[in-house]
């Protein structure tokens, strides 16, 4: 921890039960005095629906400390941050901030793209705070940071998306913040541009500024901040060390997304009952359904990489089938096959079929990489004939905390030797 | 008031950074550049005069230059309503992503339109010189209408560009309002033309009185009408005071409806 013993720690940001409603207008943002006398009076504007974008946060941010802001989309990340940089308002709560901010929200927002970098970089400077004379002397320093030296006098217009951004943040950076707000700026840029403003907040942090970011990239949240706030739908789900708030986030989005799959699958299901183009057959031997399930007997439709997993397919046969079939495949979003295989091809003699049943395949290992796949089911006779063929119909992911590339995550070891 | 007056204070050095930028980006990558803000009111000048004393005879000595004092500060008016109105519509980048005092965009509007008029006054006095009309110490009252007219015109700026967020409308009533107060204003015509009766009424425009004021300084070489004066003194004050109060209250909205 920093600070003395017995000193309380200097908070550099509060917030105390904040929330911040937005209104949203009917239909369009662009309201006329048609409508307003259409609907008559003042709340003829307004359509009656209200986004929370941030509800009855309490946060502290005490000084010298980097936080990593964490959440999916929508849940009020950046609105956050606006508060913070006193941009919004908050509609209930106070914000309290100690200290000069810099807001890396948008870089390049004030940039005229008829004018030239070097006249741009005051226009900017001067916007966030600077004045003429700190400009010049870090003049220099701006355009060799963004890499611009041989553009500086050239038109805005004329930059690249990249060299616009790099100039944004060499112009914000140089602002000398006491308290500095990132807003997914280092998902932009090209890798050594990004490896460039890492090394700047790192800079920052050893100089002991606050840092408030926010990413989408767990990895750099992970790498970067001392501890970590985690949004959903505009509530302070978890703040404190980064790994544990990642992890908790990491186990909610799962489980959201498991959920979504969960019904995903009911949803394949319905649809193969209804009849659809991706199902074919005789259905002389029909299939009722198809459901994974993980190794606890648990039906779930999202795996961990190498768990195990086994197909259930319940069937009806209508007549007595001789010699039937069964085949399961696996296949990408893009269609590859990842795997596939049948009962015919590994030389197994299944008896005769007669009324209902149950047929499991059980995949000790699913070695995939993370990714969303589709599965295949099918019976047919021994020549080919579908009975029932169920094409890419289900939908299942498998998530990964290695960012492996390919198809199948081989088992593996990696040895080092002399 | 005083608080908000204090703050633009401290942001004088941005302000001059965009009236500067706004009065060089206006005419970059024109071929004749600055040279158009001669051009636009000497054309415009010059259709008026063919009309009016021409084809209508207006029976004035010099109308010509009686036009021209008259119509460059109603464009420095008109042009800085007509610029300010959208001006924090048009730079909602800037308004959501930095922190400022967002009046600061209309009111750049207004001195950057100041900045055009008073580099076109050379012209004038060129003009007034070469239709022999004499400069009198009459011309010192000039300041006073400046300043009168830039209060004004601010406090008319800066509710408008808010309430221009909110309702879109504004800018298209206030397109057709100011053709109406241009022909409500003395500019075509000399005030002497409008009937005794009907002249308290129309000294309630503060146009008038203001536009009255520069033709009697610049072209008839007399000070300006007091008591007419006095109105438009009562009304700037009046606009600036109440329009900064609209702006005030809407502006928490401002970088959440741009």
């Amino acid at each position: 921890m920093a600070g003395h013993a017995g000193e309380a720690e200097a908070v550099a940001v509060r917030l105390q039960a904040v929330s911040k409603r937005f209104r949203l207008f009917r239909g369009r943002q662009v309201t006329t005095v048609k409508d307003l006398f259409v609907r008559g009076g003042r709340g003829g504007l307004f359509s009656g629906e209200e986004l929370w974008a941030l509800r009855d946060v309490t946060l502290e941010v005490p000084r010298g400390r980097m936080v990593g802001i964490i959440g999916s989309n929508g849940s009020g990340k950046s609105t956050l941050l606006k508060l913070i940089g006193g941009i919004l308002k908050p509609t209930a709560g106070r914000v309290e901030v100690d200290g000069r901010v810099s807001a890396l929200i948008e870089l390049g927002a004030g940039f005229h793209p008829e004018f030239t970098g070097r006249e741009n970089i005051f226009v900017s400077g001067i916007l966030l705070g600077l004045s003429r004379g700190e400009i010049r002397e870090r003049f220099d320093e701006i355009v060799r940071f963004a890499g611009l030296e041989g553009f500086i006098d050239n038109p805005v217009k004329t930059y690249s998306s990249g060299m616009y951004m790099r100039l944004g943040f060499a112009i914000a950076v140089t602002v000398d913040p006491e308290i500095l707000l990132i807003d997914e700026v280092l998902a932009v840029g090209d890798e050594a541009f990004q490896h460039k403003c890492v090394g700047k907040i790192q800079e920052f942090k050893a100089r002991g500024k606050t840092i408030c970011f926010v990413s989408h990239d767990l990895g750099t949240v992970e790498r970067l901040s001392d501890e970590a706030v985690w949004l959903d739908r505009g509530i302070l789900r978890a703040q404190g060390r980064t790994r544990e708030v990642i992890d908790r986030y990491l186990a909610h989005v799962a489980e959201e997304e498991a959920r979504t799959l969960g019904v995903a699958h009911r949803q394949a299901e319905a649809q193969a009952a209804a009849g659809t183009a991706q199902r074919w057959g005789s259905r002389e031997v029909e299939i009722t359904g198809v459901r994974l399930v993980d190794g606890a007997g648990q039906e779930r439709y999202l795996y961990d990489t190498g768990e195990s997993c086994t197909i259930a397919i319940t069937y009806q046969a209508h007549r007595p089938v001789d010699d039937p079939v069964f085949g399961i495949g696996i296949f990408r979003r893009d269609g590859v096959c990842c795997y596939g295989t049948n009962t015919a091809v590994e030389g197994l003699a299944l008896p005769k079929l007669d009324g209902e049943g149950e047929v499991s395949v059980s995949l000790e290992r699913l070695d995939l990489v993370e990714g969303e796949y589709l599965l295949d089911v099918a019976v047919h006779a021994r020549d080919g004939q579908p009975y029932d063929y169920h094409s890419r119909l289900y939908p299942f992911a498998i998530r990964s905390r290695v960012k492996d590339a390919g198809v199948a995550r081989l088992p593996h070891r990696w040895r080092l030797g002399k | 008031m005083t608080a908000h007056l204090a703050e633009l204070y401290r942001y004088r050095v941005l302000i001059a950074t965009l009236v500067v930028r706004e009065l060089r980006a206006r005419y970059r990558g024109s071929l004749l550049g600055f040279l158009w803000s001669f051009l636009n009111p000497l054309l415009l000048m010059g259709v008026y005069v063919l009309v009016f004393s021409v084809y209508l005879r207006v029976p004035l000595e010099g109308y010509a230059v009686f036009l021209f004092s008259g119509l460059l500060p109603w464009l420095w008016f008109s042009s800085s309503l007509g610029h300010a109105v959208g001006v924090i519509v048009g730079s909602g980048a800037l308004v959501k992503r930095v922190f400022f005092p967002a009046e600061i965009l209309p009111l750049v509007s207004v001195l950057s339109n100041l900045a055009n008029f008073l580099l076109s006054l050379p012209l004038l006095i060129v003009f007034l010189l070469a239709f022999g009309i004499r400069l009198t110490p009459a011309l010192a009252f000039l300041p006073l209408l400046l300043l009168l007219q830039l209060v004004l015109t601010a406090g008319l700026a800066l509710p408008l560009s808010a309430l221009n967020v909110h309702l879109r409308d504004v800018e298209q009533i206030l397109g057709n309002l100011l053709i109406l107060l241009f022909f409500l204003s003395p500019i075509l015509y000399p005030v002497s033309t409008v009937p005794a009766w009907l002249q308290p009424l129309y000294f309630l425009n503060p146009l008038a009185g203001l536009i009255q004021g520069y033709q009697n300084v610049f072209f008839f070489g007399a000070p300006p009408h007091w008591l007419h004066l006095g109105v438009v003194a009562l009304f700037a004050l009046g606009a600036f005071v109440g329009g900064y109060w609209v702006f005030d209250r809407l502006r928490d909205s401002l970088a959440e409806e741009v």
